[in-house]
């Protein structure tokens, strides 16, 4: 255990150790197979490895890193659509730092700005918003993404900007939503999840009532989870005793801050501005249904797809990126062909190196060394061979 | 983006819109409060209370102690800086 000490609570850590080895212990199927628990948030991603959790469970246990990083799951003909408004020359394109280095086909957004775009980077959605009463003779442009926790900060802008009756300020609308997602996985065939470790500030925004599915439908255990090592640990352990004890319900380890019923005010103005759309595209996992956003009719002014044409870029992911198979757990970020050799966080070549919260570039960042050196000795094998 | 980062409500700064100032780790910036007042916590009530900030917006009421274990967190996962230097600085770039 040689993280252990590093937890806040080294004591309650080590005991929750303890009991997660004793309840595996009494679990029939680990003779088989191992135990499948996804954390679907790129936040909870970032924390296994930074805290190394996954190496203090026994080895029965599989974490399997989920989709839940918003600006890894961007496909390219999005961002592609994005430099193109960008390009226009009334335009300002603002967004968060993240997404200005996604790749698209040709270019990121910091890439279209470094040849004379007007990028730039916004901490929130209002500075998107004051830009926009400061530059009266433009058009400002922000790149909206990211799962519920973010979707009320873009509703309550549109909400203020139609307040402020301001006609030079628009979305591009990128949201996704996490039940049709978790649903997909769910359905995928050969996927043998076994429980969930769900997202905290998703929920602190949806609540725990969206989540029943995975319990109800698919009988699957799924626990609300806060982002300290501790509460990562605390919540498998909770995932492994409901496995073990035959139950499967929505559990909130994360109580503190996620409310049972979710954020009333942010509902509220998410479900004024936005809406479905029938389909959404995600890198690496294709087109799934009704797991997109976009503005509601009553908004149309703010939605920037509907005020300029936009190419509607569809572009395959290259064929060397296995991003979707990693996504699934299919396979660990490691066997990818093309990791920590063209695919780097310095240069992407798939969505899940550009963030902090990708699964590729925490285990590229923090993976464990054993791990990569045994496949820098396959891949040097493998070229010895004739 | 998602991990959000921990403040706390100084001052309003105005009423009708909803706006605060908060102070997160030696830095000041307005905030949006929607999200966390309501019936029983009028916007004058919220000064001097720990929110959890996510880009802009005041998202959830938390305890000073939970405010300063997540706030260390940040620092330890190394984004702490990064999201107050992207708080800091004006969008005018
Ligand atoms: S190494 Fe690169 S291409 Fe391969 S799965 Fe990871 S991000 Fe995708």
């Amino acid at each position: 255990m040689k993280y252990v000490d590093e937890f806040r609570d080294p004591v309650l850590a080590k005991s929750l150790v303890r009991e997660i080895n004793e309840l595996v212990e009494a679990i029939e199927f680990t003779r088989q197979r191992p135990i499948q628990i996804m954390e679907f948030c790129g936040g909870h991603t970032h924390t296994i490895f930074r805290y190394g959790i996954e190496q203090l469970l026994p080895k029965c246990i599989e974490l399997v890193h989920g989709p839940g990083c918003p600006v890894c799951v961007l496909p390219m003909g999005r961002v592609d659509d994005c430099v193109s408004l960008a390009q226009r020359p009334e335009v300002i394109m603002t967004t968060f730092g993240d997404a200005m280095r996604v790749p698209g086909s040709k270019k990121s957004l910091l890439q279209a700005k470094a040849d004379g775009a007007d990028v730039r980077m916004v901490y929130s959605p209002l500075d998107a918003l004051r830009l926009a009463h400061q530059n009266k003779n433009r058009e400002v442009i922000f790149f909206a993404l990211g799962f519920e926790t973010t979707m009320p900060s873009t509703a309550l802008t549109v909400l203020q900007a139609e307040a402020d009756g301001v006609d030079n300020f628009s979305l591009f609308c990128n949201h996704i939503t996490t039940v049709p997602i978790m649903n997909a996985l769910l359905e995928t065939p050969g996927m043998q999840l076994d429980g969930f470790v769900a997202p905290g500030h998703v929920s602190m925004v949806v609540g725990e009532k969206p989540f029943h599915f995975v319990a109800e439908k698919y009988k699957k255990p799924i626990v609300i989870t806060g982002f300290e090592p501790l509460d990562i640990l605390q919540s498998i352990w909770l995932v492994i005793k409901q496995i073990a004890e035959q139950r499967a319900e929505v559990e909130n380890q994360y109580a503190r801050v996620v409310a049972s019923s979710g954020n009333l005010p942010a509902l509220e103005a998410m479900d004024r501005v936005f809406e479905l759309r029938e389909f959404f595209e995600w890198r690496g996992l294709g087109t799934i249904e009704h797991s997109g956003i976009k503005i509601q009719n009553d908004y149309a002014r703010f939605d920037a797809e509907r005020k300029f044409p936009v190419p509607n870029v569809k572009i395959a992911d290259p064929k060397s990126c296995q991003c979707g198979d990693v996504l699934k757990g299919v396979i660990k970020p490691w066997q990818c062909k093309v990791f920590a050799g063209s695919c780097t966080p310095e240069t992407p070549m798939g969505a899940l190196m550009v963030s902090s919260e990708g699964a590729c570039a925490a285990y590229y960042n923090f993976g464990s060394l054993p791990e990569l050196m045994a496949l820098k000795l396959a891949r040097q094998n493998q070229e010895a061979l004739p | 983006m998602c991990l959000g980062i921990p403040g706390q409500i100084i001052e309003i700064v105005d009423q009708e819109k909803n706006l605060a100032k908060v102070a997160i780790s030696g830095i000041k910036r307005e905030v949006n409060i929607t999200c966390i007042v309501d019936e029983d916590h009028p916007v004058d009530s919220c000064v001097g209370e720990w929110v959890l900030i996510h880009v802009g917006f005041a998202m959830s009421r938390i305890d000073e102690d939970e405010a300063k274990k997540t706030l260390e967190l940040l620092h330890e996962l190394g984004e702490a800086q990064s999201e107050l230097d992207s708080m800091a600085r004006e969008p005018v770039l």
